[in-house]
């Protein structure tokens, strides 16, 4: 085992393919030609080939189970350490048979690299391309061909040459390109190592110098913060908020926001057990505790971020989307969503393409996504969630589907939709506050035909603040009071600026314009009209009633809309 | 962030996934490197405290050192400990003449599902690894048992992007693994960097020392000259032995821990 040049770096790669087209075998061989394997594997895969009467797979020192050494498949995943004198690797070996299909994602999904391997004598097969989609969707675009069992092909460069040109064909319409295609036979161990004799052909990398020129994924301590909350602690007079950091670094003193709910404080401390008890900066990667000056209500799945650069808040987004499930995805029936630490209920609103990710064929008018499909979904969810585009954020991305008892699908945020910001603006004065969304602008989308909302990051007023009264799409006068209708707190404004918070029963119609907690005016010219407003919101049984709305409330007093696209430069 | 930094990251990550999420727990506890490993990484995830009971399965075999230095680390450490045996079978006179993986059925595994049943436990947290034998090296982080303790290893679900399964029937539960991408060497590293407390077996005795701990009829010892920690890691970064060679169950018969396992075995 030669001491490696970087230590610290691991690099996540996964091997997939079509069934029984070497895996397993270039993995063992790898392993075993490199002196990385287990001490004892190799006697004990002999010994078990000799008292079964079977002929030595390399594919058994990873095929540990009895019914997939007799099958002669791999059933269920596994990852070993192996390394270069370059680097360290975590190697997945993942199953090929289209019934493990769920498997083989449990492998890849948080792979940065991975090796498809094709088998010379056979040629490009279904779970090739499969495996090939997966990869894409997951995110994976490092990707090396190894065309295996080059042995049963007498080295040939005319097959070599047939299957690259084959699976570049197949990868190009997925818009990804391999770093190289590599010949080999993983059984008799040629070009793993060292340039084969038999490939005078051949003078492209070996199957080692390929691993080392994959890159490793960049570091994610400069990206913008992001903790997701895992639990709250009280064990003694210390409340500490666990989690561990998606993304970004987390220093003692700085603001911090907590999404979804939008509410900002500072951190005070960064908790640890056997330390010297000075930490003062945390960055990614690290599971930390930290306690924070307010005691706001915190929940696990909120998410921590600093104030200029919060996630996304939304109820609705689009995704890329892979079913698990034996009952096939139904839209609007319910299922459980499981994003970075949050758990809510959720349902496909909207199902777009289906596609079979082996043909590429695409299916008209899907009702459903059978197991092993994929498709381009709409998710509704029942509360707003923080969240994050997969391409800005790997960890608050990405999420899974639970139905009943079982994980059922996976998928990645493409588009987050009606992004909104929840008290994103916050009145306040002593104990008294009240939340708004008086500072949103409304579009209309030019590339969605649809009417959406942008948000302003969280805003704060006290007594004595002004204001900003003027936006892209909205306008309001000097003098004016907000009634916040779900904190029933009224909100003052004399030019320009909050001069008073109060119970909204204390207020009294004035004259003035009244506006409510989103912006729209009243539609009340009298304390009688305004008396009777209040009774009929208190009577109705929620206050999302459109009737209620449509009779009480004016859109246009003082919110337009304008033409926007939704990219937020 | 180095490897064993992102190592103990992910395994405080894991453990504290399993205290919010399963209900009730305990912690699997054999006196051994990698349940001291275990401990250690759960006083970091809670802050110096450990939020659940350790249960250790004692088998009324084991090495006596390793029982004193048990009492002697739970009084400094200072956890809530449940020991459990099988007594009916020690009563009727099981022990490792009956046959190695019968004994081992018996003390540990029906030892095991008796604890779960009379605590109703929901989780368990084990300490193994990937790297010891075969079957442990397909596991999952987090593991259902049915509610025969049974594991259907052949139809495991989906574990990715660190959801684990927390949903499962009632009377099933879950095996908790947070160690399962460690290796051995990673271990020993973890113990020195940390300067953890750690039984006197693992270190030389007139030239011998245990490399993995367990019942001392079935637990032989290898030779080797190390007395310290640092001298441990340089013998493992050389050797061609196998860990759990001194392990007389794994010898008995090719499957013989994946059928252990399959049963409920940790
Ligand atoms: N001739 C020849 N046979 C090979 C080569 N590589 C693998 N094989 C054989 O192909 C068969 C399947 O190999 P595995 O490594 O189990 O294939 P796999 O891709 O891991 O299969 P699954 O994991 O079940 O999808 C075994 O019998 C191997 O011995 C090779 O380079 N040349
Ligand atoms: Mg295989």
């Amino acid at each position: 085992m030669d001491e490696e040049e970087n230590p610290g770096e691991r690099l996540k790669l996964v091997v997939t393919g079509h069934v029984d087209h070497g895996k397993s075998t270039v993995i063992g061989r790898l392993l075993h030609d490199t002196g990385f394997l287990p001490a004892g594997a190799l006697e004990k895969a002999q010994r078990i080939a000799h008292e079964t009467g079977k002929p030595f797979e390399f594919a058994y020192l990873l095929d540990a189970f009895e019914e997939e050494q007799k099958q002669g498949i791999t059933i269920d995943t596994t990852r070993l350490n192996f390394a270069t004198p370059k680097r360290g690797y975590v190697i997945i070996d993942a199953p090929g048979h289209q019934e493990f299909l769920k498997n083989m994602i449990s492998g890849a999904a948080d792979a940065e690299a991975a090796l498809l391997v094709v088998d010379a004598s056979r040629g490009v097969e279904e779970q090739s391309r499969r495996h090939a989609y997966l990869l894409s969707l997951l995110g994976i675009r490092q990707i090396g061909v190894v065309v295996n069992k080059m042995d049963l092909v007498a080295y040939g460069e005319a097959v070599f040459r047939q299957v690259e040109t084959t699976m570049a064909d197949f990868l190009a319409s997925l818009g990804l390109v391999a770093k190289s295609y590599i010949p080999l036979s993983g059984l008799l161990g040629e070009n793993i190592l060292e340039p084969s004799s038999q490939l005078p052909w051949y003078s492209g990398p070996t199957l080692l110098t390929l691993l080392d020129s994959f890159s490793l994924a960049e570091g994610t301590e400069a990206q913008p913060l992001r903790l997701p909350l895992q639990d709250i602690y009280k064990f003694d007079d210390r409340r500490i908020l666990a989690g561990r950091i998606a993304s970004g670094t987390l220093r003692v003193g700085d603001t911090v926001r907590i999404s979804p709910g939008g509410r900002e404080t500072r951190s005070v401390s960064l908790e640890e057990w056997g330390g010297e008890g000075d930490k003062s900066e945390a960055t990614s990667g690290e599971s930390v505790g930290i306690t924070l000056a307010d005691e706001f209500f915190h929940q696990r799945g909120e998410v921590i971020s600093h104030p200029a650069t919060p996630p996304l808040v939304s109820t609705t987004f689009r995704a890329n989307l892979f079913w698990m499930g034996r009952t096939p995805l139904r839209p609007g029936k319910k299922y459980i969503l499981k994003i970075a630490t949050r758990r809510v209920e959720c349902e496909v609103s909207e199902l777009g393409r289906v596609i079979d990710a082996s043909s590429l064929t695409v299916m008209e008018l899907p009702q459903e996504v059978r197991m092993n499909g994929v498709a381009e979904v709409a998710i509704t969810t029942g509360e707003a969630i923080a969240l994050d585009l997969f391409s800005v954020n790997h960890i608050t991305g990405r999420f899974v589907l639970v139905d009943g008892y079982d994980v059922v699908g996976g998928g990645i945020v493409s588009l987050v939709q009606n992004a909104i910001a929840v008290d994103h603006a916050i009145f306040e004065q002593g104990k008294l506050q009240a939340r708004c969304e008086l500072f949103d602008e409304f579009f209309y989308s030019v590339e969605d035909y649809s009417v959406n909302k942008r948000c302003p990051p969280v805003l704060l007023f006290r007594v004595g603040d002004p204001l900003p009264l003027e936006g892209k799409s909205y306008s309001y006068p000097e003098f004016f009071d907000i009634a916040v209708m779900r904190d029933k707190m009224a909100v003052k404004i004399r030019a320009g600026r909050v001069v008073e918070l109060q119970p909204l029963a204390d207020l009294v119609y004035s004259g003035l314009p009244m506006v409510n907690g989103r912006g729209f005016a009243f539609r009340v010219k009298s304390r009688e009209e305004w008396r009777q407003c209040q009774e009929e919101y208190a009577a109705a049984t929620s206050g999302q009633d459109a009737s209620l709305s449509a009779k009480w409330l004016d859109f246009h007093s003082y919110r337009r809309i304008y033409f926007a696209s939704n990219s937020r430069s | 962030m180095d490897h064993l930094d992102e190592l103990e990251a992910e395994s405080v990550y894991i453990l504290r996934e399993a205290y919010k999420l399963l209900g009730k727990l305990a912690m699997l506890w054999s006196i051994g490197k990698d349940s001291t490993v275990l401990l250690w990484l759960a006083k970091k995830a809670f802050f110096g405290h450990v939020p659940f009971p350790l249960v250790h399965v004692d088998t009324s075999y084991k090495i006596p050192e390793m029982i004193r230095y048990r009492d002697q680390l739970a009084r400094e450490l200072g956890f809530e400990l449940i020991v459990h045996s099988n007594q009916e079978a020690l009563a009727a006179g099981m022990g490792p003449e009956q046959g190695r993986l019968i004994c081992c059925a018996a003390l540990k595994t029906e030892a095991l599902q008796q604890l779960v049943r009379l605590h109703k436990f929901n989780g368990l947290i084990v300490g193994v690894r990937r790297d010891e034998e075969g079957s442990r090296s397909k596991e999952r982080v987090f593991s259902e048992r049915n509610a025969t303790d049974n594991w259907d290893y052949a139809n495991q679900p989906p574990e990715l992007w660190n959801q684990f399964k927390t949903d499962f029937p009632p009377g099933h539960h879950i095996r908790v693994h947070p160690l399962l991408q460690w290796n051995e060497l990673d271990i020993w590293r973890y113990i020195g960097r940390e300067k953890m407390p750690i039984s006197d077996l693992y270190f030389t005795h007139d030239g011998e020392r245990y490399r993995s701990l367990g019942c001392s009829p079935c637990t032989g010892r290898v030779k080797s000259q190390a007395s310290t920690v640092a001298e441990i890691i340089q013998e493992l970064e050389s050797t061609t032995v196998g860990e759990r060679s001194g392990r007389a169950q794994d010898r008995e018969d090719a499957y013989a821990l994946q059928k252990l396992r399959k049963a409920g075995y940790m």
